[in-house]
């Protein structure tokens, strides 16, 4: 227990330190999920509106699932060596699944009477993707990119082993900074992920639709 | 680095090495195999171990808390909420929190690993157990069954292919957290990786990295097979 008090002064003494490991995790987390968010929302909810693709969302995401991260970065560093290219790949292939399909069914799932009747008020195919379908998919979707985001953020202390930085490399630093220091990084991370998960739930919140929280409710 | 890493850095090959190995190519195939028997063979099996004992204990755990959870719908919140919280907590902070209380042993991981899993257990056969169609409950009751009954002859029947799903995602992330626990007991193919950071060699992150991913596929592959026999029903419905 002493050590876990510790860690609180380690917190208050090493500040600059954190902060720095702070920085350089969330910058990492953040192009990663930036790259995945461009990639697979625009992919998953173009085929949700095709209702096409569905062994391809799922396949992926059952793949992406399956594999492990430590393995990843450890094949990437085989081929790729020390490099950000190699860490950048691993945690793509954590987060891009979740969204992608989360993307796919979010769409795919919204009730088909509700799209006739828009096309039949004479809505553009463009138009229904996004007034009718990426409205009423905004829940389902959230949660996919609330998925990743968490698992992004944890997997992201991996990285200090193909010598990526961020607070992985306390995590992982016991020899330097002592359990207090590991125990202090150990929990900036998992409140560094509830802070976005909580962020992102409030985001969802002001970006749903009035109308569908009141028929939710 | 406090973790036991024993056996000090990998010496690539004693003796002459190949020059595949000599000049640390992208992947040797003759090394792999040369060493499969004395060092990816056994962790693999170390691997599969720590994975299904997390996984039963866990299993066996989510079940007990779902079904109890089913029962008394106040205990799904709070349980949940502890599950989701231990989930958020990377698992090489987790090890390292357990490390100082139960020391640089097999408990310790075992510990982190099944609380990995009980939230993904948990959610889904609840899930399960709350989507077992009213009607075959009230059959069930109709017949005659007692609540005990209904549990074991219908709930848990019916949930089967949420247990199974459940048992898919839990499998195959211990089976990816199991390669991080190599920093706390030198087992599994994590170790190898590691061992490979010490002294970077190619083939040895390649072989290990590449052998932990089959096994997830592998056993995620099990399970669907697993899940189609267990529920003969599906299959003659979808027919």
């Amino acid at each position: 227990m002493g050590t876990f008090l510790d860690s609180f002064s380690f917190m208050a003494d090493r500040l600059p330190l954190l902060l720095e490991k702070t920085g350089q995790h969330v910058w990492m987390c953040a192009v990663v999920i930036a790259v995945s968010l461009a990639v697979a929302v625009p992919a998953g909810l173009w085929l949700g509106h095709l209702h096409k693709g569905e062994f391809l969302t799922t396949s992926i995401s059952n793949i992406g699932r399956a594999l492990p991260n430590l393995a990843v970065i450890a094949i990437g560093l085989g081929i790729f060596g020390l490099t950000f290219t190699n860490i950048a790949i691993a945690l793509l292939i954590t987060a891009i699944p979740p969204i992608l399909s989360q993307a796919y069914l979010a769409v795919d799932q919204v009730d088909p009477d509700l799209v006739r009747s828009a096309r039949g008020m004479g809505l553009t195919p463009a138009q229904v993707l996004f007034k009718v379908e990426l409205p009423l998919a905004l829940p389902l979707l959230f949660s996919g990119i609330r998925i990743a985001v968490v698992y992004v953020i944890s997997s992201a202390t991996l990285a200090t082993v193909a010598g990526g930085g961020g607070l992985g490399d306390i995590v992982l630093g016991q020899a330097t900074y002592g359990l207090q220091g590991v125990i202090a990084a150990a929990l900036w991370v998992a409140a560094l992920a509830l802070l976005a998960d909580g962020g992102l739930a409030l985001l969802q919140r002001a970006l749903v639709p009035k109308g569908l929280r009141a028929a939710r409710s | 680095m406090s973790a036991p890493l024993s056996g000090g850095p990998v010496i690539p090959d004693f003796g002459e090495p190949s020059s595949c190995v000599a000049n640390d190519s992208t992947f040797c195939a003759d090394w792999f195999t040369g060493h499969w028997s004395n060092l990816f063979w056994p962790a693999l099996v170390e691997h599969l171990e720590l994975t299904l004992i997390a996984v039963a204990i866990g299993f066996v755990l989510a079940v007990a808390a779902a079904v109890l959870a089913h029962f008394q719908g106040w205990l799904a919140a709070p349980v949940s909420g502890v599950a989701s919280f231990l989930y958020t907590v990377p698992p090489l902070a987790l090890f390292q929190l357990l490390v100082p209380v139960t020391g640089f042993s097999v408990l310790t991981v075992e510990i982190a690993l099944v609380s990995y899993t009980l939230y993904l257990l948990f959610t889904t056969i609840l899930t399960g157990l709350r989507e077992v169609p009213e009607d075959a409950v009230r059959a069930a009751r109709g017949m005659g069954l007692t609540r005990r009954q209904i549990l074991f002859k219908v709930e848990l029947r019916l949930a089967v292919p949420s247990l199974i799903a459940g048992l898919r995602v839990a499998t195959v992330m211990t089976i990816g957290v199991v390669a991080i626990a190599a920093y706390v007991v030198d087992q599994g193919l994590g170790s190898l990786i590691l061992k490979a950071l010490q002294s970077p060699f190619n083939t040895q992150f390649i072989g290990a990295g590449a052998l932990a991913v089959a096994l997830a596929l592998a056993a995620d592959a099990v399970l669907v097979l697993a899940g189609r026999l267990l529920t003969p029903w599906a299959r003659t419905r979808r027919a």
